[in-house]
């Protein structure tokens, strides 16, 4: 089963949630935690991985041989990221508007293509105790997420409860992480931010047909519109995690929830059993 | 005219509401929300939408099912695992449009999706430019691009002194279209350890563009060692720490009340955001 960890709102609680729904089930379930926020890779600073393989992620772009080429242009009028142009007797290449996608090295009639890695960030593999760990890492100052985050997914081991860590928001790159889930989990907070955001992200999962439930955090302050909107919609509610200063503390030092405050134990084994009961 | 825009790498450190604050304070400016994804600056500042319009862009492919003779190219070329049953999946459809230069048929089409819209509204603060991407829509960047044009045009007519922008969480597409061209970044951090790890990498990424940086500690009290380690860091890094905000529920209140939280109360928090909009006026009068 395949459970993602997704919010619309930044700064909601996700990894919070994650961490602790995954140090909550070794003895009922193998888990693999796959941390698919690639821009903002934070679950590693709770879990503690032990990381022991590190694997560079390139997307293939194009080399061109001056010697084959015949300047005609082919490739630049293909590629539809402007990744290319051709000005006079010039081949100019962007790596960075370039998606990989291939077209120019097969449309090329001269066969002047050849295709070479540009590295765009890493995935590194290791173990936090029981936990198979995995985290995808995009470099700095560049622009593409998804690729990575396939890297990512490929680790997807299904014997095991794969838990994914998602980024905010409801574009490319959450899709990318969420698509394929038996289940999603959405963490919002009761306040106008958290569910103008909740919104768009339920809209989203129902796009792409994925069953989901909510998490409420930092209940106490804000309003109730959140609840209220769960329950016209007929989206259930499935955990609430009250405003409490001590559990912000602990979040702030980097301790997971359930490891802080072990009590909390029982209630993430209860969501779990609640989503067994919800996915699809 | 100068721009600043506002960052923080990690979501939900308080960005949006300070810059809801700024937008009170600051005179002579437009505001635009570059959080195309997820814009709530709106929430805050209760605007009147005044023009309203379509984002096009990205292609999606679509294949008439008359003219397919089912040969499968298309399936084999495509990287994006966007074509399964000779039907394109427009969700995982990248537009790079290899399939349609392909087919043998000419089967395949590439039409133009509608990802989202940009609004031009007017708030009691003045202008704001805001956006909203379609959901599982691709292409975030140039929405951002297409706010921030329409923001300079503002300023520019309007003889405007600043631009403040409201920028996407992360580090990738989205907030690099945000930053390029812009002459300062605020980053709102939180002393927490993810916040300061997220904070350390969009720093770099500024850094990798040449944009000036300056900090803000939100919920600087909730802990005072983290905090020392954020000032301490920055002080090598040669970064002013221009505010430390305290923790507190007020922030939420005047939230949920649909103020900015400079206008609903005057205790702790409200001083220090006033301190960082001087601080950042100050730096971009002199940039
Ligand atoms: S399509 Fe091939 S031959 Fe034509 S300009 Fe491009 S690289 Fe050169
Ligand atoms: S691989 Fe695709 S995106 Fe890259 S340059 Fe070639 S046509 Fe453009």
């Amino acid at each position: 089963m395949i459970v993602s960890i997704a919010s619309g709102k930044g700064g909601t609680g996700k990894t919070l949630v994650a961490t602790s729904l995954a140090l909550s089930l070794p003895n009922k379930r193998p888990v693999q935690f796959l941390d698919c926020d690639v821009e903002e890779p934070d679950a590693h600073i709770f879990l503690k991985p032990l990381l022991t393989h590190k694997q560079a992620v390139s997307i293939p772009i194009p080399h061109i041989d001056e010697k084959k080429c015949t300047y005609c242009g082919k490739c630049a009028e293909v590629c539809a990221y402007n990744a290319i142009a051709v000005i006079k007797e010039k081949v100019l290449i962007f790596p960075e508007l370039c998606h990989g996608c291939g077209a120019c090295s097969y449309l090329c009639p001269e066969g002047a293509i050849s295709e070479v890695g540009r590295e765009i960030g890493v995935v590194e593999v290791g173990q936090s105790k029981e936990i198979e760990f995995i985290h995808g890492k995009l470099a700095i100052g560049e622009m593409m997420a998804p690729p990575i985050i396939r890297e990512v997914k490929k680790h997807i081991n299904q014997e095991r409860l794969v838990i994914i860590d998602v980024s905010p928001g409801t574009s490319c790159p959450v899709v990318e992480a969420v698509k394929d889930s038996d289940f999603c989990l959405l963490v919002t907070e009761p306040t106008p931010f958290g569910l103008n955001d909740l919104v768009l992200a339920i809209e989203m999962l129902h796009r792409l047909a994925i069953p989901c439930g909510v998490v409420i955090n930092r209940g106490g302050v804000g309003d109730s519109n959140v609840e209220e909107y769960c329950h016209k919609e007929g989206i259930p509610i499935l955990l609430r995690i009250p405003l409490d200063i001590e559990i912000a503390k602990l979040y702030s030092r980097g301790i997971t929830l359930v490891e802080g405050l072990p009590q909390w134990r029982e209630t993430f084994l209860r969501l779990y059993n609640d989503i067994e009961l919800n996915k699809k | 005219m100068k721009e600043v825009v506002v960052l923080s790498g990690k979501g939900g450190t308080g960005k949006t509401s300070i810059i809801a604050s700024f937008a009170a304070l600051a005179k002579s400016k437009v505001m635009v929300d570059c959080d195309v994804d997820a814009a709530d600056l709106y929430l805050l500042l209760q605007p009147i939408t005044q023009e309203k319009h379509e984002f096009w862009s990205g292609q999606v492919a679509v294949i008439d099912e008359e003219k397919c003779t089912q040969c499968g190219l298309c399936q084999d070329v495509c990287r994006f695992n966007a074509i399964e049953n000779f039907k394109v999946d427009p969700i995982s459809c990248e537009g790079c449009g290899f399939c349609y230069n392909v087919c043998p048929e000419g089967a395949i089409t590439m039409e133009e999706s509608l990802s989202g819209h940009w609004f031009v509204s007017e708030t009691r603060y003045g202008h704001l430019v805001h956006a909203r991407l379609g959901v599982t829509e691709e292409n975030s960047g140039k929405l951002v691009a297409a706010v921030r044009q329409e923001a300079r045009l503002i300023a520019q007519r309007q003889g405007l002194d600043y631009i403040i922008s409201d920028g996407p969480p992360g580090i990738g597409c989205p907030v690099i279209s945000s930053l390029a061209g812009a002459d300062l970044a605020v980053i709102v951090t939180e002393p927490t350890l993810s916040g300061m790890h997220d904070m350390d990498r969009v720093i770099d990424v500024c850094r990798h563009f040449t944009i000036p940086v300056i900090v803000g500690i939100n919920k600087c009290d909730l802990n005072e060692d983290n905090s020392h380690q954020i000032e301490s860091y920055c002080h090598d890094q040669g970064i002013e720490v221009a505010a430390k905000i305290p923790f507190d529920n007020v922030v939420t209140e005047a939230l949920v009340r649909g103020l900015p939280v400079v206008e609903y109360c005057d205790n702790g928090v409200s001083p220090q955001i006033k301190r960082l909009w001087q601080s950042i006026s100050g730096l971009l009068v002199n940039s």
